[in-house]
């Protein structure tokens, strides 16, 4: 049974990255009702994000979600769009969990904006923070702006979700990264080989 | 001496007073501080260990200054650091500065090496802070050899050779000062203090519990690894931090004011939060005795427990009325631990339980000969 986290960063009730968190989970469902889905909104954590932020001090229940994240196959990752980036309390919440947790596992982006004009977002801000925690970002990003919630636009947004959720659930059911954090200590790293053998150090 | 060793350390900060608006002069910190450690003394603790630091806002850059005139009026109180910086200091300096206090205080003494934790005070000291663990690692190599050898000749990455070097004065009775390595988050550091022997120091007074557990557990399992003994005998250290009054209500209301603004808890986490799930205790004598106690229990039987009370700003006058409660509790604390503690778990290290135990060896290793 595969296991896919949904973060979403919305912040007013009835946030529309909710509404797009709910979406992409249940084209998950249609796609495979054995796949288990978690969904964290980060709203209620934002003082336990900030928190840590200022001291370096993991709350119990936001250690919680980050370990949610650290047994999870694949992660949906949702976020408004503001002033031209994810919000604060997004990054924030990826600040705040340790540097690992998303090496080699499986992520679908996806954004919410006040118009369609925020959509390179997807791929100027989020896709770098997450190369950079050296997550696997499936090829189809989901944007969504206030007319692909009209009558117009909706079929496109469900066909874009249906195809990031095929790509999500390709990965995560297929053979995977081939990288995955590992929480042993490296005890053969040069460094650490150099305690025992100080010789080592001067190559 | 139980067998465990209670103290305080110092970070040696010089923090405003957000109760009467008052910020000290260097001076008067650097004064408090040595009168802190001689009421360590007073009150029966069996440590007191100094931070290094050489930027404002904090005044200890000159450790084993400090540590020397401490120790000229006191008589018991084993004098350390919280940290020795092992990255930017020169280890020949280091190896000469400890021996030379080592002698001066009758082998009073021992040392926590840490790595310091802003990247702009190594060029301070012709450093490159992107190199900090391999620093770490390098200096102390040399550091131990410059103890442990009288002539030494060495090559590294790091600082010039030396050829047949001998640092000066050589270590009290032939036994360096003992090593603590300190440490919050490198397992590199925990494999160079479970390689020698030596000690290592969780200073755990900010995040939860767990991440030292792991952390700990893994110096053990490498000092049993290296052949220095069994897991629960290699040799730790804890921090902790506390604000008491006899009356629990008390001491919530007059710490809450420092707590809130102070520069490392201030403006994040709840007093009651932060109390929760860290070592600190604000509240009654019975209340921080009992928290206390559970370390133990987390991270095993430990050799060294030491205490940060000059925190946050606190009135030189309410860190001494603390020193004096810690006291109170003091044969408390020992008689429970001792009580708790395993037979084959390690008092906690002395110079001349050291020396003691080297003499032992040497004789076994004597006899052996005599007999072979």
């Amino acid at each position: 049974m595969s296991r896919v986290v949904v973060v979403s960063a919305g912040v007013s009730d009835a946030s529309s990255s909710t509404l797009l968190a709910q979406q992409i989970s249940a084209a998950i469902r249609r796609s495979d009702p054995s796949v288990s889905i978690e969904t964290v909104e980060l709203r209620p954590f934002a003082h336990d994000v900030i928190d840590a932020s200022v001291t370096g001090f993991v709350s119990p229940r936001l250690q919680h979600v980050h370990d949610l994240l650290v047994h999870a196959d694949g992660v949906v990752a949702v976020t408004p769009i503001y002033k031209a980036s994810y919000t604060g309390l997004f990054k924030a919440f990826f600040d705040a969990i340790e540097q690992d947790v998303l090496v080699g596992k499986t992520v679908l982006l996806a954004a919410t904006g006040g118009t369609a004009r925020h959509s390179l977002a997807l791929d100027y801000a989020m896709r770098p923070l997450f190369a950079y925690l050296q997550a696997v970002v499936v090829p189809t990003g989901v944007f969504a702006s206030p007319h692909d919630w009209g009558s117009e636009g909706a079929g496109a947004l469900t066909s874009r979700v249906e195809r990031a959720v095929r790509e999500l659930l390709s990965l995560v059911q297929g053979s995977g990264s081939g990288r995955s954090a590992s929480d042993e200590i490296d005890l053969f790293s040069e460094t650490m080989l150099s305690i025992s053998d100080p010789l080592r150090q001067q190559d | 001496m139980s067998s465990m060793q209670f103290g305080i350390f110092t970070v040696g900060d010089v923090t405003h007073n957000p109760v009467d608006g008052v910020t000290i002069s260097e001076h008067e910190r650097i004064k408090n501080t040595v009168e802190i450690a001689k009421k360590a003394e007073e009150v029966g603790l069996d440590v007191f260990a100094t931070g290094e630091h050489h930027n404002p806002p904090f005044v200890p850059s000159s450790p084993t200054t400090t540590l020397a005139y401490i120790g000229a009026q006191t008589e018991k109180i084993i004098l350390s650091t919280s940290t020795t910086l092992i990255t930017t200091n020169d280890p020949v300096k280091l190896a000469e500065d400890y021996a030379t206090l080592q002698h001066l205080v009758d082998g009073r003494m021992d040392l926590m090496l840490g790595r310091g934790n802003t990247a702009p005070v190594y060029p301070w000291f012709g450093y490159d802070g992107s190199k900090a663990v391999e620093l770490t690692i390098e200096h102390y190599q040399l550091l131990r050899r410059l103890w442990e050898e009288d002539v030494v000749t060495w090559e590294g990455k790091f600082r010039t050779p030396l050829q047949s070097f001998t640092a000066t004065p050589r270590p009290l009775d032939g036994v360096a000062p003992f090593v603590w390595h300190g440490s919050i988050r490198t397992p590199e550091v925990a494999e160079l203090a479970a390689y020698y022997g030596d000690g290592y120091f969780a200073n755990n007074i900010f995040w939860p519990k767990e991440h030292y557990i792991r952390l700990i557990n893994f110096y053990r399992q490498r000092y049993a690894h290296y052949g220095h003994g069994e897991p629960q005998q290699a040799v730790v250290g804890l921090g902790g931090q506390f604000f008491m009054r006899k009356n629990s209500q008390d001491a919530v209301k007059e710490f809450r004011p420092y707590f809130d603004v102070a520069p490392v808890y201030g403006h994040g986490p709840s007093l009651e939060e932060f109390s929760a799930q860290t070592p600190l205790t604000v509240g009654s004598p019975q209340q921080f005795i009992e928290k206390t106690l559970t370390f133990a229990d987390f991270f095993g039987d430990y050799q060294r427990q030491l205490f940060l009370v000059d925190h946050a700003g606190l009135p030189q006058k309410v860190v001494l009325e603390q020193l004096d409660l810690l006291g109170e509790v003091l044969p408390t604390l020992r008689a429970e631990f001792d009580a708790r503690r395993p037979a084959d778990v390690p008092d906690a290290p002395t110079h001349a339980a050291r020396v003691a135990a080297r003499d032992a060896a040497n004789a076994t290793e004597g006899a052996e000969q005599v007999s072979a």
